[in-house]
């Protein structure tokens, strides 16, 4: 079966509002055209497009099918959507390539979060019967989990907020980033609770974006990049929807992907946190020590683009290698209430 | 996707913000409600009965463990379960967050709690509510009861919300209005869960199809030209979807064209205006390469063809907003049929 490569990764600035619509084609035409300039690649060359974006925070059907007008997508291409995080769009891809169906490979995933009130939208992604009907929203969810760890004495108020604080300092240098500075953590920690645990710095900001990545198989990414980043390993799993039978404290789902994909010895790891503490949940479950780089981009905690914020890790995972800086790097990327559902990407220099 | 439920309320009437500037683009508020109607099945179907009559049952898992809200299958064996057991209506804290801002829908309509709670009798933990009053009346191990609801209904919002043990709050917290119940013949048990789902959203427009509305707003008809193929759309596109580069070049467009294909509407349906039989139909402005729907009126139903020239019946001026409702409909110009290879390409 043929190996698959990252060749290209660009993304739209993470912001807390943009002028423009839910379908997200203001965003995707300037990143479409910059992975093209990158890969010298054109449309025509494409064998398969996918991507990962939901009608819930748009308000609207099928609103992905508008988002196609960005590809110019006649005369008719070959095309899928996940309504998930684009991450999961772009294993979709990546099975495409690996069947040998086609040998390249567009992922995009776009939201735009601003347009609706995005806690209580998430809530619809959670039990209809049991938890949906009390709209219970995504920090509200979070909160219940940190405080956990927090009781269990797996993490302090401390060990959170210097999560947050490393996480804005390594923005300062992602010129996407929608949150960043030079801040102490004893700082943040003399901030209110905004939601007891829960301090502002310990959630993840309400973001428009968009992200997109060129897949290729080994073969024809050699003749576009020099420095493919190979996927050597992929996997997703799930943990249970009922909140209250998990160990919340604990990333099962992750763990099993994480060794399924051979995780450790890694040298970077972009991990998709929307909150400080699942950091360290995440970090456990892959078994990393102090020597693996943690979210060099800033990571979601500094701007979290509803389904792409996964693609965007992969993306920051795979630039690592593209441009030298690493040969073996991870991506990760969540969906679902605390971490419900996980897929991990290891990423080797080809 | 949203597609799939029926829709109560769908507005999207696009009006100018206050702050606007030319290049800002329109936006207005859009509201989503649908009714999500559920049949519960055996087990769901068990417990949300029992809540009618105040009760919680739970289920008993494969290794013992009794299991609130109840599961169908079992979690590790993936058996389907099937013996329920009655759990206290009082129970433990094993975690809790503060929720300084009720959203709407939420439990309780003013600062609460949400907690997993363990049951007394139960083994898991179940997400709900806890009127406390204030977060540092609130402690991870603390004992919280049941607050039902005044008439439950077989939901799980049977449970209002629940209520600390030592020190519950002298009046009852403000609620959202109970679900709505399928209706069933009397005595017969709840099969179905209603749960109504409403979402606001604000709603913009593309730069391009900003400056049509505004056009409309003045009687104007503006279409853009893609740079890259030179085809004329109206509404102008944020991406040509042949080429993905938005549309620039400003084209004002007469408000003559063309009938390319149509419909006959014999059915009435919810929301309807006018009174079948009546046409719908693509109209292809004269310069534009694509059709947009509307209205044919003025002549008899069985009259209207492809290729007809027609001409837009504009509301009068007092009426006019940035909307094609501008247009009441479009009428027959008299004028001979279009040949179809002039429009062959369009369709
Ligand atoms: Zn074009």
């Amino acid at each position: 079966m043929n190996d698959v490569a990252v060749v290209g990764f660009a993304q739209a600035p993470c912001v807390r509002r943009t002028h423009g619509t839910t379908n997200g084609v203001e965003m995707l035409v300037p990143i479409f055209a910059e992975v093209f300039e990158q890969t010298g690649l054109t449309k025509a060359d494409i064998g398969f497009w996918c991507s990962g974006s939901s009608d819930y925070l748009a308000g609207r059907a099928f609103s992905f099918i508008a988002a196609v007008d960005a590809i110019g997508a006649f005369p008719p291409i070959h095309e899928s959507h996940v309504e998930m995080d684009a991450a999961w769009a772009l294993y979709e891809a990546w099975l495409k390539i690996r069947m040998g169906e086609v040998d390249t490979a567009l992922v995009y995933g776009f939201g735009k979060a601003s347009a609706g009130e995005l806690r209580r939208v998430l809530s619809l992604q959670l039990d209809p019967y049991v938890m949906a009907p009390l709209w219970p929203d995504s920090i509200g969810i979070a909160g219940l989990q940190a405080r956990l760890g927090m009781d269990a004495g797996l993490w302090s108020e401390k060990d959170l907020a210097e999560v947050a604080a490393r996480s804005r300092r390594d923005a300062t240098s992602n010129p996407f980033a929608q949150l960043s500075g030079d801040v102490e953590a004893a700082r943040l920690l003399e901030e209110p609770l905004v939601a007891d645990p829960l301090r502002a710095h310990d959630i993840a900001p309400v973001t428009d974006g968009a992200a997109v990545i060129v897949l290729a198989s080994v073969e024809r990414a050699r003749d576009i990049v020099e420095r493919p980043a190979v996927i050597t390993g992929i996997e997703h799993r799930i943990d249970s929807p009922v909140l209250g039978a998990r160990d919340l404290t604990r990333s099962p789902s992750t763990e099993r992907a994480g060794l399924a994909v051979g995780a450790r010895d890694v040298e970077i790891a972009e991990l998709h946190a929307p909150f400080t503490h699942q950091e360290l949940i995440l970090r456990d479950a892959l078994g990393f020590g102090d020597d693996v780089r943690i979210n060099p981009s800033g990571g979601a905690l500094t701007g979290n683009p509803m389904f792409s914020a996964g693609l965007t890790r992969i993306g920051e995972a795979a630039r690592q290698i593209l441009a030298g800086n690493a040969s073996r790097t991870l991506g990760h990327a969540t969906s679902g209430p605390a971490l419900q559902q996980n897929l991990v990407a290891v990423l080797e220099r080809g | 996707m949203l597609a799939d439920k029926s829709r109560t309320c769908f507005t999207s009437v696009v009006t100018s913000a206050a702050t606007e500037t030319e290049q800002t683009p329109l936006s207005a508020p859009l509201n989503v409600g649908f009714d999500y109607t559920r049949s519960v099945g055996p087990v769901l179907g068990h417990f949300v009965n029992a809540l009618r009559q105040r009760r919680i049952v739970g289920i008993r898992g494969s290794d013992g463990r009794v299991h609130v809200p109840p599961v169908e299958y079992d979690p590790h064996t993936a058996e389907a379960l099937t013996e329920f057991a009655d759990v206290a209506d009082e129970g433990t804290v094993v975690s809790w967050s503060w929720a300084p801002e009720p959203l709407e829908g939420q439990p309780i309509q003013r600062p609460f709690a949400w907690a997993l709670i363990r049951l007394d009798g139960a083994d898991t933990a179940l997400l709900h509510a806890v009127d406390a009053g204030s977060a540092a009346k609130m402690r991870t191990g603390m004992r919280v009861r049941v607050r039902w609801a005044d008439e439950p209904v077989g939901h799980i919002r049977d449970i209002a919300y629940f209520l600390p043990v030592d020190a519950p709050p002298d009046d009852p917290a403000p609620t959202p209005p109970p679900p709505p119940v399928v209706e069933r013949e009397e005595g017969s048990p709840v099969t179905t869960v209603v749960t109504p789902v409403h979402l606001s959203f604000e709603h913009s427009v593309s730069p391009e199809e900003s400056r049509y509305l505004r056009g409309l707003a003045e009687g104007r008809l503006i279409a853009q030209r893609c740079p890259a193929c030179g085809k004329v759309y109206i509404p102008p596109r944020g991406a040509c979807p042949t080429d993905g580069v938005p549309t620039v070049e400003e084209v004002e467009l007469p408000d003559t064209g063309i009938v390319t294909t149509f419909c006959i509407v014999n059915v009435p349906f919810l929301g309807q205006r006018i009174k079948p039989p009546y046409v719908a139909a693509y109209i292809l402005l004269d310069g534009a390469d694509i059709p947009f729907l509307h209205l044919v009126l003025g002549c008899e139903a069985s009259e209207v063809r492809m290729g007809m020239r027609v001409r837009a019946a504009w509301k009068p001026r007092q009426e006019w907003s940035t909307t094609l409702e501008n247009i009441a409909h479009f009428e027959p110009t008299g004028e001979p049929d279009a040949p179809y290879e002039s429009y062959a390409h369009h369709l």
